[in-house]
């Protein structure tokens, strides 16, 4: 019984004393226990609840969160994923400290818990309708009235916020929309979301609303860098990677730019525990990051010369394994799953050997159906040439033999010649590109190359791509003229001793690296893995660093294989419920096409960032020459838009729906006559590309929504640009124009414009840089108080969020907060927008039959009169387009009919009418009167999901198996046991919530999961003989483009870092103020937060030093006469950062780290430079766009949405540093 | 002999990544309140580099622990007549500076900032006195990852004492993770240095304990901890400490920070020792004789007698399969890869360490070095000194280190032989001696370090609870025995 004493005595009780032990040195524990009630009573918790967190990360960790009298507070892992199996790490504990401080935010000061509107706006807009103009009318009267937008526009990012009502937000959102489609297009209406996987729901809130209006909706993946354009270029894929328990797998695993540790967190472990089954670690990286804490060697490559280190790598494998000795299973690969053994043409120009296009059927007959897009081998058995199946025209023709099946019709099998080093008809001396020194040479290396005849008897010379990897990488086979190099030759490429002249490695251990790389590969059948990401991506050439790296885990046949292959880790995310999702997310189900544009492209020309190009020096120049090389790339991105390669919007200077209405007056009598017509308008220079006059008003993206995304504080590159010419606020931007290059194409007349959007809108729960520039920020519910569903590639399961507390104060979900907006929008489109009809373009689609518009690669302009306008074919797409305006709330909460014709991606069809069926049982069908009615309702965040997850393959089995089937149709091959077992499967959201669920296998990925099976990419490739999504249906080392081969690119070469900045020549540089040292700028991703989420905590920035901080070396520290944790300020012709510097001999000299996004909102004071508020980490920053991501209409080279287009690099920079000397916080 | 179960951890530092998450959900669920802020019950410490609070380890200073004085087990700081002298003032107690003055930022300015100049900006303040600062100086992780470079690395006691052994520069640069939490000693000696008694060790499970009824808030607790894991809260006056997560333990569940832990290095489990043992234990002249010393006090869980003898002093069936079937026996005990922690300060830890590898150093290029067999580099090219580990975990002998990553190295070369090949047979048998182990004891090795299935980390019996005050009672009225005194109308609840 619980015993009452009096204060005394309890006081004295501890006096007591208890047993003696242990000789009279210690006594048990005589006391009373009451005190432990305190922590008993803090553990004690009301009820525990799943959800995670929805940041652009792709750790995806499902998470408790856990209640107590009502508050939120605290998070652990949830442990109950799915089992691996015996004998294998789990998942458990996914998570990370930072997910861990998630709950700070609930109740936090930052919380944005009310709508909140720049003050100056809001003056502004309550006088108009004070005076009674209805909302569209008062907006207008503001928007177009210079001195009025300049009032507001001009305060932007100077704080004076005031609070406002929902309703009213919401209207002024609506009014601008409305009044900008009706003035400028649809298409000034831009959306940026990034990273549907993290809350898929979330992001399909606003993107369904922007596609039901015709906005633009920007791309991400392209715009982070994060996209590794050799994917694309590789695989025809956009990304796709190994789970992270396939690291366990491995036998062989190099960590080579990503910081596992650091980045991928909740995933590490399975790389640290595959050590205790034996695998070798290698980590390859230019300074002593986390990871190498795990490695068995450390390689340490200066930054950006990783290529040159791979490359040596490709030489050693290519020598010890291919010439030296054959290893049986890299052969075999090598002959069916690369594109080693297809034979490409010679160009000969006088005595300039150049490699050219691959050899197509059509070259040698005119029997084969699309012939110009079927490639041809040498057959080693029987002496002649052959077409395999599975090339890009296989995929097209409309027949059944698009697989990698090496089988012919009469049993026997192509046997594809590798080399002909043994049956050359002649030896020929082919010329290379050389960039890796400035004024670089060319490389000549003899082939052995094969006569055939064409199909009008002319003798052609060809040779294998084989051939041409050997002779490139300085391999010696005893053909005459070719460099012998040797090992320790350090002047011919590519050998180990070439590269440690550029990496600093030591030559034996790169060596030794590759040699066991691929004896491992050949001992396990292809277990060797390499991870790679953002240090390795982020650069402008980032391509060939890839595909340099791609050359070991293809030449050891080890992608396709469980424990092999590439594991891309940077921003690759995976929306496993893909088909469902985009339909949701599109509005496809309503039939209203969205505009899907790149956003590198976007911001490069709305930010302005094209008018501040660096002119490559003439002394850069290489004998190889390059047309393509030399343009300006805003001339190249406005060229790629001419001829339909990339998307481009807004579209054209003319309203898009006052195209149609004009075409009509003018006799248009259908929908064709109307693109004839727009045609002959373009043509004639009357209709005109937007994308070629960006400064002029007509052009400006109007209304922007930020969603999910801290666009400004974090992915913003060049950040300063952003804040001078899309905002109109305060900027740092230190360059000239006059001293910059200049396109050609693009009108560039006059000053560059300030503030070119009308109005900003951020949602968001906590105030970021993007809401400090915003003019409306919304207050958003938190990830622990809504409903969503997340996945990613580094695990294979789909779980939810589920609301622990109703959204406080005013927040609302995303969903809500859309549905909102799409109401009144509806509304107030009732009187001011009714149903329009207007003029798209789109694209030539990958995974269209658009990807073989443009055959050979060959670059023909219309506007050059080289070729007809023809759209679709030479230049974009066109269509009408009905846009019922008034309608999109209806269909903004219903699922339309459209579904029942079948949808999918990736030329995969999934049976619309029983998923229709299905969606009609499980959402109920819509009572609320109007075009929704009877429909499948969609009104509530949970509805969505519950229609996401019945329309995909990877959470519903009938969709997975009706995938599989169509895929069946195409390739001629058995698929269907790929899902089968799991054709009952149906997750609900309750069912999530119970426990994460294992994706099933779905046709729109290529790993295998059935048998509870690690998803590694490409294994339904290699095990069901699928084609990857390339012209020869084959993993590619060559790229045939005309203009790949212009830049030299056409096999995977080395090319150094630029070295841009910090200034241009003839530039106004900053004041001398002391010492300065000019270093490369890197931003690698930090450790606490993800970007600039969960760095604004407390925790996060206690576990450190607060913001914001930029690592370098401690010599160069010294050099400056700056000590650790000193002001500094970094600066260069783009801007300006004030930080604090830690010091480390952890990093090497030359190279300073800002790790990436710690966002200027803490602890930042001013520039002295420029007296203005330091920057970010961005604020140093300018893209810089390699015009080859810009081609387009070209078999894998097509475009699709986050999977090409040019990426926004800014790795390539150089900054200055110096100590801030005074602190001045510019609180006036 | 008197039998006393005691549940421990395991730290294996080759797995840790670094990440601090059990730092964070552990201060989300202990320590984030007014009073507890700099207080984190577990933290991660860079190595090399000076730790939370700075230095720490510096005995000299903060004169925490015991030392042998005429042979007889003391306390460093001084027996009752000395702390009298400084209970005004106590000289060896560290201050904010070795911890930090915990800040955070004015974001409420961030939204309701007036229309201003210049882009609004919340600036650092201190939770101490909530007064605007310039910038933080210091933290409990300022040197992460090698911040501060050789100034921070310098302050390192250990690289003090070790300087011809590390250089600090780019290619030669090493660093490893150290996650601590209290130590739950069998020999505590903040218990010992408590003039109110109010720290105590709990017989049940060794669980160390304030009773925050009978803290006074005079502190000697904090310098006496050698590990400094004894924090003030300058709120409610009182110690507070790691309570190793006795509401979950006594539900069976790990600890809040292995729970979370993401390297999954973490293991709990039970082990039995020999109560009188103890005080010999901590008391052997030689410092590097104390590991051996301190293992002679656990008690083997399948010895018949041992079981007979735990019976006798109350331990369960339950809890004796748990200490056989305990990670923490088998890592430290048996297969003795995992060390304690500052084992010179006499304080028998019982959060046990497994000493990392560390990548060969890159001057090593002599192509017969690399080629080792299975491609694992030796122990002795690791770039990690065997030296530190060994001043860290061992009192300062090497072999015991050298053992350790030796034993981790032929588990992975045995696996790499089972899983790949490649590796000379011959090669590996020496390696397996040299070891000192089996090919069973490497798989075993591999898959508790690797597999590291979730109830193979935490074997943890719930609390024993029946000995409790009656719980027939409290399984109505716990939480709220004030609503529901024990007295009642009647009959009167059945006592024991």
């Amino acid at each position: 019984m619980k015993k009452y004493e009096n204060k005394l005595l309890q006081n004295l009780r501890h006096i007591k004393r208890g047993n003696k032990i242990d000789g009279g040195w210690a006594e048990e524990t005589p006391r009373p226990r009451d005190s432990e009630q305190y922590y008993r009573k803090r553990w004690a918790y009301d009820k525990v609840v799943r959800s995670t967190h929805g940041v652009n990360c792709t750790g995806s960790c499902s998470w408790a969160v856990y209640v107590k009298d009502g508050i939120i507070t605290s998070e652990t892992q949830q442990t109950d994923y799915p089992s691996t199996g015996a004998d294998f790490p789990e998942y458990e504990p996914r998570g990370c400290p930072r997910g861990a401080s998630f709950s700070w935010y609930t109740y936090s000061p930052i919380r944005v818990k009310f709508p909140y509107i720049r003050g100056d706006l809001y003056e502004l807009w309550k006088a108009e309708r004070e005076q009674g103009y209805d909302p569209v009318k008062a907006w207008e009267n503001i928007a177009a009235d210079p001195e009025k937008r300049a009032k507001y526009v001009r305060a932007r990012g100077k704080g004076g916020f005031v609070r406002a009502h929902w309703r009213e937000v919401c209207e002024i959102i609506a009014s601008s929309t409305i009044y900008t489609i009706k003035t400028y297009g649809p298409d000034r209406v831009v959306g940026f979301s990034p990273i549907p996987a993290m809350s898929m729901i979330s992001y399909a809130a606003g993107s369904r609303f922007l596609s039901l209006i015709g906005g633009t909706i920007l791309s991400f993946y392209d715009w982070y860098a994060d996209l590794p354009p050799a994917s694309p270029q590789v695989w025809g894929e956009q990304t796709d990677v190994p789970e992270s328990a396939d690291w366990y797998n491995s036998k062989y695993f190099i960590i080579w730019g990503t910081n596992l540790p650091q980045t991928r967190t909740p995933d590490a472990h399975f790389m640290v525990e595959a050590r205790y089954n034996g695998t070798k670690v290698v980590g390859v990286s230019p300074d002593y990051a986390e990871y190498e804490k795990f490695a068995d060697v450390w390689l340490p490559a200066r930054a950006g010369t990783d290529g040159a280190l791979a490359l040596a790598m490709t030489h050693v494998i290519l020598k010890e394994f291919y010439v030296d000795q054959q290893i049986p299973y890299f052969i075999d690969y090598a002959k069916t799953y690369t594109d080693l053994p297809y034979l490409v043409m010679l160009n000969e120009n006088d005595d300039d050997v150049r490699s050219d296009r691959f050899l197509r059927a059509s070259d040698v007959n005119d029997q084969h159906e699309l012939g110009e897009w079927k490639t041809v081998v040498w057959d080693e058995t029987i002496q002649q040439l052959e077409i395999p199946n599975g090339s890009q025209g296989f995929r097209w023709d409309g027949g059944n033999q698009w697989n990698l099946d090496l089988q012919k019709e009469d049993g026997t099998m192509i046997n594809p010649l590798l080399s002909f080093i043994h049956q050359a008809d002649e030896h020929m001396q082919v010329n290379f590109p050389y960039f890796a020194t400035k004024q670089g040479n060319i490389v000549q290396r003899g082939i052995p190359v094969k006569h055939v005849q064409d199909k009008d008897g002319n003798r052609k010379k060809v040779t294998t791509v084989y051939d041409l990897m050997m002779a490139h990488m300085g391999v010696s086979r005893g053909i005459p003229g070719d460099d012998a190099a040797h090992y320790d030759d350090p002047d011919h490429p590519y050998t180990p001793a070439w590269q440690e002249s550029l990496t600093g490695v030591n030559q034996t251990q790169a060596a030794q690296v590759a040699r066991e790389f691929a004896d491992n590969a050949a001992r396990t059948k292809g277990k060797s893995m390499i991870a790679m990401g953002g240090g390795t991506n982020h650069w402008f050439h980032s391509d060939h660093i890839y595909r340099s790296i791609l050359n070991l885990v293809l030449l050891t046949g080890s992608q396709g294989v469980n424990g092999g292959g590439w594991a891309h880790y940077v921003g690759q995310e995976k929306v496993r419920p893909i088909e469902g999702w985009q339909q949701v997310a599109f509005a496809g189900d309503w039939a209203t096409p969205p505009r899907h544009q790149n956003g590198t492209s976007f911001f490069y020309f709305a930010t302005d960032q094209h008018r501040y190009e660096v002119k490559p020096e003439e002394e850069e120049e290489t004998e190889w020459g390059s047309k393509y090389a030399r343009m300006h790339p805003a001339d190249v991105n406005a060229m790629s838009a001419r001829l339909g390669w990339l998307p481009s919007y807004p579209q054209f200077t003319q309203n898009s729906i006052d195209l149609v209405n004009e075409a009509r007056e003018r006799g248009a009598k259908d929908n064709q006559a109307i693109v004839d017509d727009v045609v002959e308008q373009i043509k004639d220079n009357k209709v005109n590309w937007s994308i070629e006059d960006p400064d002029n008003p007509q052009n400006f993206p109007r209304v922007l929504f930020n969603w999910r995304s801290n666009l400004l504080g974090d992915s913003g590159k060049g950040h300063e640009y952003f804040a001078k010419h899309l905002i109109g606020g305060e900027d740092q931007v230190m360059s000239d124009p006059e001293q910059s290059w200049q396109p050609d194409s693009v009108n560039t007349d006059g000053e560059p414009p300030e503030g070119k959007v009308d109005l900003l809108v951020s949602i968001d729960f906590r105030m970021t840089s993007s809401g400090l520039f915003s003019d409306i920020v919304l207050p958003a519910a938190t990830w622990y108080e809504k409903y969503d569903i997340s996945s990613t590639d580094l695990h294979p399961y789909v779980h939810p969020f589920n609301a622990a507390i109703n959204p406080p104060w005013e927040a609302k979900s995303d969903w809500d907060t859309f549905r909102e907006i799409s109401k009144v929008f509806s509304e107030l489109a009732e009187d001011h927008l009714p149903a329009q009809d207007e003029l798209m373009t789109r694209p030539l689609n990958h995974d269209t039959k658009a990807e073989i518009a443009q055959p050979y690669g060959k670059i023909k302009d219309w506007r050059e009169g080289e070729t007809e306008a023809v759209p679709g074919k030479t230049m974009p797409s066109m269509q009408v387009v009905h846009r019922d305006y008034p309608k999109v709330y209806e269909k903004m909460t219903t699922i339309g009919p459209n579904i029942k014709n079948g949808y999918g991606g990736k030329g995969v069809t999934i049976d619309g009418e029983p998923a229709y069926k299905d969606l009609l049982e499980r959402l109920g069908k819509s009572k609320r009167e109007g075009v929704g009615k009877g429909q499948p309702d969609m009104h509530e965040d949970k509805q969505a999901i519950e229609a996401i997850l019945t329309m995909s393959g990877a959470t519903n089995g009938k969709r997975a198996v009706a995938s599989w089937k169509s895929l069946e149709a195409k390739t001629g091959q058995n698929l269907s046991d790929i899902a089968a077992g799991r054709e009952e499967e149906a997750w609900t959201m309750d069912d999530l919530t119970a426990q994460p669920r294992h994706s099933i296998s779905t046709a729109s990925w290529s790993g295998l999961e059935k048998d509870n099976r690690r998803y590694s990419p490409f294994t339904a490739n290699t095990e069901y003989l699928i084609p990857w999504r390339t012209l020869t249906g084959r993993q590619s080392f060559y790229l045939d483009h005309e203009m790949m081969l212009d830049y030299g690119e056409g096999l995977p070469l080395y090319r150094p870092p630029l070295t841009h900045g910090p200034y241009v020549k003839g530039e106004k540089e900053a004041e001398e103020n002391g010492k300065s040292i000019t270093v490369r700028y890197l931003t690698p991703h930090q450790k606490w937060g993800i970007h600039t989420m969960f760095t604004d905590t407390t925790p996060m920035a206690q576990l450190f030093r607060g913001w914001q901080t930029v690592w370098m070396n401690e010599e160069d520290g010294a050099s400056i006469d700056i000590k650790d944790n000193d002001w500094i300020e970094v600066y260069n012709r783009n801007g300006a950062i004030a930080a604090r510097v830690v010091l480390t001999y952890r990093i090497p000299r030359g190279s300073a780290y800002m790790y990436h996004a710690q966002d200027r909102t803490m602890g930042v004071p001013g520039t002295a430079i420029n007296k203005q508020r330091g920057g970010t980490h961005n604020s140093v920053t300018r893209v810089t766009v390699k015009p080859t991501h810009m081609i387009g209409g070209y078999s894998q080279l097509s475009y699709g949405f986050n999977y090409t287009g040019p990426t926004g690099q800014q790795r390539d920079t150089m900054a200055i540093i110096r100590a801030l000397k005074e602190v001045d916080w510019l609180e006036d | 002999m008197r039998i006393k179960a005691q549940v421990a951890m395991v730290m294996h530092l080759d797995k840790c990544i670094g990440c601090h998450t059990c730092s964070v959900t552990c201060k989300n669920t202990w320590t984030n309140r007014p009073g507890a802020e700099y207080m984190w019950f577990n933290n991660v410490e860079t190595r090399p580099g000076p730790g939370y609070p700075k230095q720490w380890e510096d005995t000299k200073r903060f004169k925490g622990g015991w030392f042998l004085k005429n042979g007889k087990l003391s306390l460093r700081a001084g027996g009752p007549m000395s702390k009298l002298t400084k209970i005004f003032y106590n000289p060896n107690m560290a201050t904010m500076e070795d911890y930090y003055e915990p800040w955070t930022y004015d974001y409420d300015h961030l939204i309701h900032s007036p229309k201003k100049k210049h882009l609004p900006v919340a600036q650092p303040k201190s939770m101490i006195t909530g007064q605007y600062m310039d910038k933080p100086e210091w933290g409990p992780n300022w040197d992460d990852d090698l911040a501060g470079g050789s100034e921070s690395v310098l302050m390192d006691p250990t690289v003090q004492k070790l300087q011809e052994h590390i250089s600090m520069e780019y290619e030669k640069t090493f660093m490893m993770y150290l996650p601590r939490i209290c130590e739950h000693c069998l020999n505590p000696s903040c218990v010992a240095s408590c003039p109110s008694g109010a720290l105590y060790k709990r017989d049940e499970d060794g669980i160390v304990l304030v009773d925050h009824d009978s803290c006074r808030g005079w502190r000697f607790c904090m310098n006496g901890c050698p590990y400094h894991k004894v924090y003030y809260n300058w709120n409610t006056h009182k110690a507070e400490k790691c309570n190793f997560c006795y509401p979950r333990t006594e539900a069976g569940l790990p600890t809040i920070c292995s729970e979370t832990c993401v390297g999954r290095i973490r293991y709990i489990g039970v082990v039995l020792y020999d109560a009188d043992k103890v005080k010999d234990a901590a008391s052997v002249e030689d410092p590097q004789d104390l590991y051996e010393a301190q293992l002679g006090v656990f008690c083997d869980p399948f010895d018949p007698e041992v079981i007979e003898e735990a019976r006798k002093a109350g331990i369960n069936e339950e809890w004796i399969k748990s200490a056989q079937d305990s990670p923490v026996y088998k890592m430290a005990m048996k297969w003795k890869i995992a060390l304690p922690l500052h084992p010179e300060y006499r304080t028998l830890p019982m959060v046990w360490y497994v000493p990392p590898l560390s990548p060969i150093m890159n001057h090593i290029t002599n192509s017969e070095e690399l080629q080792t067999d299975g491609y694992i580099p030796a122990v002795d090219q690791m770039r990690i000194p065997v030296e530190y580990l060994a001043s860290i975990l061992s009192a300062g002998d090497t072999d015991v280190i050298r053992q350790v990553l030796l034993k981790q190295t032929a588990m992975r070369v045995h696996m790499r032989a089972k899983n790949v090949g490649g590796v000379d047979d011959v090669a590996e048998s020496q390696l397996i001696e040299e070891a000192d182990t089996t090919v069973e004891e490497l798989e075993d090795m591999a898959n508790l370090l690797g597999v590291a299935k979730y109830n193979e980390r935490f074997v943890i019996p719930t609390g024993r609870r029946e000995m409790d005050d009656d719980l027939q009672y409290q399984q109505g009225a716990c939480s709220i025995e004030e609503l529901a005194p024990p007295e009642g109308v009647a009959p009167p609840i059945q006592q024991r």
